[in-house]
């Protein structure tokens, strides 16, 4: 009867060894709050649900404590389990491409062929990437870090987790995340810089109202999009051929099941493995560290740049616009390639100053040409620190 | 066939071979050679042979299977590599070792030919045809001391140089140059330490990038209002400028096309708003399955968004 006893006590000791209570730590619960944290903001708060959800939930997953030791494989950084084969995906930076597929099917490029000096406003945001960099490099970070660091400032989740799986795969998992976050507090972020750095009278400057694009332009713009950047940056192509190829089969009006199926199922499908992947690699052990502290605070910083430098640039520019074609600088923000979210925030803080001005068909112009200002940026640092 | 169907075969085959070529074993190269082994590199059979290095300078796996070696100018067929061998893949930047030992009854690596120290020795790759060189060396006479190579200065360079002398290494099967730091990295470090250089540089390619767009789609977009006016000019049957000035053809276009939209929207719900249901079920007559309908299966015309 002792034995059996014994026997069954050490059975139970051993049970208790493998739980997630044995084997927790205070990384593990500060995490889970923050997936949670993730999560609420998503329900409550609707922001960025698609993204916050996914990942949020990943947090959750990757930080249920078990025994490390035990060869369980089942943690995301064990090779061959079934989170660390999903993984592949973001490691190996074939997740990102494939959203910009889905991305280029369900983006609509007429503001910006109609009026096409909008871009350079996508140009200009991309400041954000550079002064981030800067100051990365000043607070210790090689310049393959600091170049993965700053691209948070294109606000662009899965530019950000191309570029960094390739320079700084073990920044990875606190890029993503910061990108992500501040993608969905673009509303909190943005609207007190626009509100600082403009007047009343231009907030409610009107804007010319674009004209009818043609679909001859529609199928020209992803070709002519692919030429010219891809033969300037050939690192961008994976990003930028995959966003480029998603329009035509928009534009063509010929492939519209391939179009549907890029940005309905597989959009949706990678969007799902991409988050819960880029949750789940927050492991505590990996991701509480002091460097995530810093890369967090660069990231708030790169999208306080972008948007200031993107309203400004609309500022400076109106200098030389003439007097009918001048660009209200409330679509400046919008250059933050979060699309379409930073576009939305130049609608809602314009109305607050004149409900009857519309300005988010102008604001999607700029909003697209920072998705291709972002991804030629990223295959620039690619180029160069690489 | 007519001509535009021949024309997109020629464009389609000349498009595949380009494509098979970008795989080839074109990018393979002869990488280093060492002809007296005294006490370098031995082989699976415990002995030291001269040996030849090949090197795959690409990113894909090269298969060297049914590729020639020679050291015979005249005989551009000697040693072919055997067919059959998984060994015979390289890797992307990866090296196999050719053991010129003349007894390629000892395998796949052991070539037919020995290399003489006190000749010229010519060194020949061909692809699997036979006729296309894929790369060739002549190392001199006497060039070479016992355990000296002649190798690529860097992997697949053009610059051949003597190693095993002035603390130069030779290296069987490993890369030529061993980088253990990333030289553009550590430019920008030295150079470059508060990233201005960096900043100023990318912006501007991304404002080059995007101001090539801009001009793109500035001349597209002249064009095509240019064209959509003749058009609707033609529509009209207006014939002179200042007469399409008058009737300003394009004018509110996109707002009367708003209303008649959101017209049309708001009669639908109005409509859809009292309708009441009635279900009523009619028996049909069927002279076919619709599984064996060759309308059902057959891809749907597409529709054009204009």
């Amino acid at each position: 009867m002792g034995d059996l006893l014994n026997l069954i006590s050490d059975n139970l000791a051993i049970f208790w060894s493998y739980t997630g209570f044995a084997n927790a730590t205070y990384g593990h619960f500060i995490m889970i709050l923050v997936g949670i944290f993730f999560i609420y903001l998503a329900i409550a708060k609707e922001f960025e649900p698609m993204l916050l959800i996914p990942i949020g939930f990943g947090i959750l997953i990757g930080n249920i404590p078990f025994n490390m030791e035990a060869g369980l494989q089942i943690g995301i950084y064990e090779q061959g389990s079934v989170l660390n084969i999903l993984y592949q995906g973001v490691t190996s930076g074939w997740y990102p491409p494939l959203i910009f597929l889905g991305i280029g099917a369900m983006t609509d490029f007429s503001a910006l062929i109609s009026n096409p000096k909008l871009m350079l406003i996508g140009a200009a945001a991309q400041f954000g990437i550079f002064g981030a960099y800067m100051i990365a490099l000043q607070m210790g970070f090689d310049p393959s870090q600091a170049g993965a660091i700053g691209i948070i400032g294109g606000a662009d989740g899965p530019t950000a987790i191309f570029l960094s799986s390739k320079l700084a795969p073990n920044l990875m998992g606190a890029i993503a995340v910061s990108a992500y976050s501040y993608m969905a507090l673009v509303p909190v972020i943005q609207p007190p810089i626009m509100r600082l750095l403009t007047t009343k009278k231009e907030r409610v400057m009107r804007m010319r109202p674009p004209r009818a694009v043609s679909h001859t332009e529609k199928v020209i713009f992803p070709i002519a999009g692919l030429l010219l950047t891809c033969f300037l940056v050939p690192s961008g192509l994976p990003l930028l051929g995959m966003l480029f190829f998603g329009n035509l089969l928009k534009e063509s009006g010929v492939t519209r099941r391939l179009a549907n199926t890029a940005n309905g199922p597989l959009i949706d499908t990678i969007t799902i493995l991409l988050g819960l992947t880029v949750g789940a690699s927050t492991q505590a052990s990996e991701f509480l560290t002091f460097n995530s502290v810093k890369i967090f605070m660069l990231g708030a910083l790169s999208f306080i740049i972008a948007t200031a430098s993107g309203v400004i640039f609309v500022k400076l520019f109106n200098l030389i616009l003439k007097k009918e074609n001048r660009i209200n600088p409330l679509i400046g923000n919008a250059g933050v390639s979060a699309v379409p979210d930073s576009a939305r925030i130049s609608q809602i803080v314009g109305q607050e100053y004149d409900p009857t001005n519309y300005l988010l068909m102008h604001a999607m112009g700029p909003n697209v040409a920072g998705v291709i200002g972002s991804a030629v940026a990223a295959g620039v640092l690619l180029g160069f620190l690489n | 066939m007519n001509k535009k169907r021949l024309g997109l075969l020629v464009i389609f085959a000349a498009a595949f071979t380009c494509g098979m070529l970008a795989q080839s074993a074109t990018s393979l190269k002869i990488n280093e050679v060492l002809i007296s082994n005294s006490s370098n590199y031995q082989d699976d059979y415990g002995i030291h042979n001269a040996w030849i290095e090949i090197f795959n300078t690409s990113y894909a796996s090269v298969d060297l299977k049914g590729c020639y070696l020679t050291n015979d100018k005249n005989n551009p067929k000697k040693y072919p590599i055997p067919k059959g061998d998984e060994l015979t893949k390289i890797g992307p930047r990866q090296h196999a070792l050719f053991w010129a030992d003349d007894k390629p009854e000892r395998g796949t690596f052991h070539i037919n030919f020995n290399l003489d120290p006190a000749k010229d020795n010519y060194i020949a790759l061909y692809d699997a045809n036979g006729e296309t060189l894929i790369d060739e060396v002549t190392i001199p006479a006497n060039t070479l001391g016992i355990d000296q190579s002649y190798a690529r200065a860097a992997d697949g360079g053009n610059v051949w140089e003597v190693r095993g002398i002035n603390g130069k290494h030779v290296t069987p099967k490993a890369n030529n140059v061993t980088l253990d730091k990333n030289e553009k990295v550590e430019k920008f470090k030295e150079h470059d330490g508060s990233g201005s250089g960096m900043s100023l540089t990318a912006m501007s390619v991304v404002f080059v990038a995007l101001i090539l767009l801009y001009f793109c789609f500035k001349l597209v977009g002249c064009l095509s209002k240019r064209l959509m006016r003749k058009k609707e000019m033609d529509t009209k049957d207006v014939t002179s400028q200042a007469a399409a000035q008058a009737t300003k053809p394009m004018a509110g276009k996109g707002e009367v096309y708003a209303a008649i939209a959101m017209a049309l929207h708001e009669m639908q719900n109005d409509v859809h708003d009292v309708e009441k249901t009635v279900m009523t079920i009619t028996k049909t007559r069927q002279s076919y399955s619709p599984w064996s309908s060759k309308i059902l299966t057959l891809r749907q015309i597409p529709n054009r968004n204009h």
